[in-house]
């Protein structure tokens, strides 16, 4: 196999270039510049609709570029596509797992399709890692989400793959499965694993991310870490906004009761101190 | 990447049979249609049918072996639909696999589920009076007239699993199939029907594979039949071949 550019000092684990896509006559790429580091977590943001997906397909070589380049650990999608199978796994944004298969019988599944030795092995050793191992045997149909989406996330790990892309990994996920998957990434930049993530969330970008790439309306309009993203705004100032008493208040005042004496003092305490906090 | 192709294949026909034997309920329901027929055709409707000597369930069987084919393959179309749908199927074209053994396993899966329909209703028919003196080749000949069929309507299927907007969509395309039998020589001869029916139905495949099937079973020499059956299929299974292969690159280029 050919030496991957990404051996040399400080080339990019994912490197995009003016790339553009249509759809019939809905442009939804116009031009987009991207490059991620090896080893680093890049969010890529962007509202419904504004190409994230598009992007990721293309990276993932089930689509193809209008025009542009895009590379993965040096390889170049358009001409090297089996090479950049080899490089990198995906995790879509809908849960793909077999719903009729066990958790392992998945991992199982997908070991063979990478051509490992010892199947079984690579997949009780994942199953032990997201602490799936006695949820390996059930059906995934059974799952929660967040076990099901820890179950992709552990099937995108097999092969050790270099570079990982997350399509909006924690959507539909409730806040426990959210901090789970989160944990998972994490993990995944710790080992050295190269991540690209979309999402829609902010506060998932801020959380994990290395460097934020903002997708809007088929280009990276900025793309910095968050300190430099923050510093695109005017530093924080403090403002005072004139407080309007609520009819809560008036009411209360008018009928001689504090808060706490109120029958249901508890809400009326909670409600003006959040009222007072803003 | 085409070194891969037949593991790939395999463990991914693996998956698929693994799906049917934890839902064994389509085998049973892609039988019970055809089985229903042949129950309605020989004990209902079979005393006013004239076919000849012989029994009608000796005359019958071999177009309800088609109608249980066509019947099949809906579920492939259905179960391609569903990896489509669910994600899986980008992930597997995600993965350094060979590209084409993602259709390969569901064909195969096709053909090894459409097989077990097959065997099931044939042992409804010996059942019901159906009998054969049809040695070892002419069987053969049968079993490889059935694999070419299914096969050539299995790639029908996955043109239409590839192109299905909805579940319905994916399975719907059977039906014109299923009813292709009853306007050709499978139920009655065609000798009685008027003019344009009759000659559609003299021309159209199944007529040509029934007749074929029909001469096999009963020791008589195949004729042309067979060489017209033959041309169907293969005629049929490497236009579908074609198309579906088509429609599949154009989707994932």
């Amino acid at each position: 196999m050919e030496r991957p550019a990404t051996e040399r000092q400080g080339a990019a684990a994912i490197h995009v270039a003016g790339v553009e896509k249509s759809f019939g006559d809905l442009q939804v790429l116009r031009g987009v510049d991207l490059d991620v580091a090896p080893g680093s977590i890049a969010a890529l943001l962007g509202s419904n609709g504004a190409g994230k997906t598009t992007l990721i397909r293309i990276l993932a070589t089930l689509t193809r570029a209008d025009a542009g380049t895009a590379t993965v650990q040096g390889f170049d999608v358009a001409t090297q596509p089996a090479e950049v199978r080899e490089s990198f796994s995906l995790t879509g944004q809908f849960a793909a797992v077999d719903e009729i298969l066990t958790g392992r019988e998945n991992l199982v599944l997908v070991a063979r399709l990478r051509h490992l030795p010892d199947p079984g092995a690579v997949a009780d050793d994942l199953l032990a890692r997201f602490s799936l191992t006695d949820a390996g045997g059930r059906r995934t149909a059974t799952y929660s989400g967040g076990m099901r989406r820890r179950l992709d996330i552990a099937m995108s790990l097999i092969g050790d793959p270099p570079v990982i892309f997350l399509d909006e990994p924690t959507t539909g996920l409730d806040p426990q499965g959210r901090i789970e998957v989160w944990q998972a990434v994490r993990d995944l930049a710790a080992s050295g694993t190269t991540v690209l993530l979309t999402t829609q969330y902010l506060d998932e970008a801020e959380e994990l991310a290395d460097r934020i790439a903002i997708l809007h309306e088929g280009r990276i309009i900025v793309d910095g870490t968050l300190a430099e993203l923050k510093q695109l705004l005017p530093p924080a100032k403090v403002e005072y906004v004139e407080k309007q008493p609520t009819l809560e208040e008036v009411f209360l005042a008018l009928v001689g009761a504090t808060p706490t004496d109120a029958t249901d003092g508890t809400d009326a305490t909670t409600d003006t101190a959040a009222g007072a906090e803003k | 990447m085409s070194t891969h192709l037949v593991s790939d294949t395999r463990t991914l026909l693996g998956r698929s049979l693994r799906h049917i034997l934890r839902s064994p309920d389509t085998i049973i329901t892609t039988a019970i249609t055809p089985i229903a027929m042949m129950l309605l055709f020989v004990y209902v409707f079979g005393a006013a049918i004239e076919t000849g000597d012989g029994e009608y369930v000796n005359y019958l069987l071999p177009g309800i072996l088609l109608m249980t084919i066509a019947s099949g393959i809906a579920y492939t179309s259905y179960r391609l639909f569903l990896d489509l749908k669910g994600g899986i199927f980008e992930r597997f074209l995600s993965m350094p696999i060979a590209r084409s053994a993602a259709l390969w396993g569901h064909v195969l899966t096709s053909l090894v589920a459409n097989l077990m329909s097959v065997v099931l209703v044939v042992l409804v028919a010996v059942l019901m009076g159906f009998r054969s003196g049809a040695g070892v080749l002419a069987w053969l000949a049968v079993a490889g007239i059935l694999v070419l069929f299914t096969l050539a309507l299995t790639w029908l299927a996955v043109i239409a699993g590839l192109a299905a907007k909805s579940p319905d969509g994916a399975g719907g395309f059977a039906y014109p199939i299923i009813f292709l039998p009853f306007v050709s020589s499978a139920f009655v001869p065609t000798d009685g029907m008027p003019g344009p029916v009759r000659w559609f139905a003299e021309n159209q495949p199944v007529t040509s594979i029934v007749d074929t099937l029909r001469s096999l079973f009963a020791e008589q020499p195949v004729g042309d039949d067979g060489w017209l059956a033959l041309a169907w299929c293969t005629g049929l299974l490497v236009i579908a071949y074609g198309l579906a292969t088509r429609v599949y690159r154009r989707r994932f280029a």
